[in-house]
């Protein structure tokens, strides 16, 4: 027997709008509407989409330590982060694996807000109790779910609501009245695109998203458009791109590791694997994820294996799949790190054959981020 | 008179005027599989026995065979849908058609799903 589902509170609204339903990380999510996941993808690059993401993570660490006492789980300079602004971090293993990756927010006065993903939010929070509660509180936002509206039109529509919101840059967070509820908004998210992520509280949750669906410039998008999204913008999806058996050097998330954080930083070391990732960071990586296009049209996808041009298995796709928005086929995957350069023409093997790809650059279409 | 039958796998075959048969997939099946983004077709010309994988199909969500129930040999393919793969998905039966077959045993089709067989298996 599997566990019952969670429901998100704006369940009621996805059966109403007419969403397909799915089983995703322990909750029913909607992986589709009836616009359909093509079109999902590119009203979102085009207008403005509305995803509920109240399935992942919503934590608070509160106390005066809290910001140091992160630093000894994450690779990332937590202390100097400015009040009002949002960070990407990585929880490590000690071997420098990837636990999960989660976004920090400095709300001021002691208080760090984090939002992890879905499928790894209990153990991340029980991982969170175990090493921080001696230093400050960790408390779980239960009554809280969480909206990502996302796309070039974002910005003008939330400024309908909340015209405050217009002033936020890239990374910035603040606490606003939407439509007279109060929430936590940050200018971030999941597409490469411009939007916000917008933590409300449980009980106005489906009002707010159908107040937010009610502006002529948003539709609601479910995951199977987050994915394709996501894709595209080059962005790692947990338990896939990023997992327990990658570092944040093979997952090339260096850009990610604070610099003072680093060794010869200030404060380097000192989170768990950090010797691992210092030795990496020095003498290179035998594997590394890479950005592909595909020659030919076929979608590539997960778990596909990389070949070089002597039919050599030399790595494996952990994402793949058609972008809308760039026109074909791309992904992501692992290779041998002598085949990692931009313009590398490997194969992967779709039912047996080789398609042609190439190593690409990621993000495959250009982010578009307000940074003021 | 044209007459279509159907498969379990959710293909439908069309016997023309001229003894072929056009092949495509249902309303139901564009339906599960979402959005197409890729179809591979076989060549005209090329012959397949009954079982056999004649195209590939890939949506969104998921990849998917086109296995013939049929023996018989290609004689036109829907090369339009190499570019514009969502015909499949807004005209599954109509433009959204894959190829046309010439079938090496025509009584083949007696044993395949009539409209009102195939309406009970997807329970409309």
């Amino acid at each position: 027997m599997n566990a019952p589902l969670n429901r998100t509170p704006l369940y009621d609204l996805h059966i109403k709008l007419g969403a397909k339903m799915v089983p995703f990380a322990g909750y029913e999510m909607p992986v589709q509407y009836p616009l359909g996941v093509l079109k999902e993808h590119q009203h979102t690059r085009a207008q403005a989409g509305l995803f509920d993401v109240s399935h992942m993570g919503q934590v608070k660490l509160i106390g005066k330590g809290a910001a140091a006492a992160l630093e000894t789980l994450v690779p990332v300079d937590i202390q100097d982060l400015p009040v009002g602004m949002q960070r990407y971090a990585l929880f490590t293993a000690d071997d420098g694996g990837i636990l999960d990756d989660l976004m920090v927010s400095n709300f001021g006065n002691d208080e760090l807000y984090v939002v992890v993903n879905a499928a790894c939010k209990e153990q991340d929070i029980a991982h969170m109790r175990r090493h921080l509660s001696a230093h400050c509180e960790v408390v779980e936002l239960t009554d809280r779910a969480l909206l990502a509206l996302q796309g070039p039109a974002a910005a003008t529509v939330l400024a309908r609501l909340a015209p405050a919101a217009a002033e936020l840059t890239f990374m910035q967070n603040a606490q606003l009245e939407i439509d007279g509820i109060a929430c936590y908004v940050s200018r971030s998210g999941y597409t490469g695109e411009d939007g916000y992520e917008i933590s409300v509280p449980a009980a106005q949750a489906a009002s707010l998203a159908e107040r937010l669906l009610a502006e002529p410039e948003v539709e609601a998008i479910g995951l199977g458009a987050r994915d394709s999204l996501r894709l595209e913008a080059g962005l790692c999806l947990y338990g896939h791109d990023i997992d327990t058996g990658t570092t944040p050097i093979e997952g090339s998330l260096l850009w990610a590791i604070s610099k003072n954080r680093r060794p010869g930083g200030e404060r380097a070391g000192g989170y768990p694997g950090a010797d691992v990732v210092a030795r990496q960071i020095a003498d290179g990586v035998a594997k590394k994820r890479i950005g592909f296009i595909v020659k030919d049209k076929v979608p590539v996808r997960e778990g596909a294996e990389i070949t070089d041009a002597d039919g050599t298995v030399i790595g494996k796709v952990s994402s793949g799949g058609f972008g809308p928005s760039f026109g074909g086929p791309v992904g992501m995957g692992y290779v041998a790190s002598a085949h990692a350069a931009v313009g590398t023409a490997l194969y992967a093997i779709v039912r047996g054959k080789p398609v042609v790809i190439e190593v690409a650059k990621t993000p495959f279409v250009p982010q578009r981020y307000y940074r003021g | 008179m044209s007459e279509t039958k159907y498969t379990d796998s959710h293909e439908w075959l069309r016997l023309e005027d001229d003894g072929s048969v056009t092949v495509g997939i249902t309303e139901y099946a564009q339906n599960l599989l979402g959005d197409l983004v890729y179809v591979a077709l076989p060549k005209e010309g090329q012959s397949f026995a009954k079982g056999e994988e004649a195209a590939t199909i890939e949506s969104v969500k998921a990849a998917g065979e086109i296995a013939l129930p049929v023996d018989g040999t290609i004689v036109a393919v829907n090369s339009l849908l190499a570019d514009e793969p969502s015909l499949v998905n807004d005209a599954p039966e109509g433009d959204g058609w894959f190829f046309r077959i010439q079938l090496a045993n025509p009584a083949q089709l007696d044993g395949l799903l009539d409209d009102v067989a195939y309406q009970n298996l997807i329970g409309q």
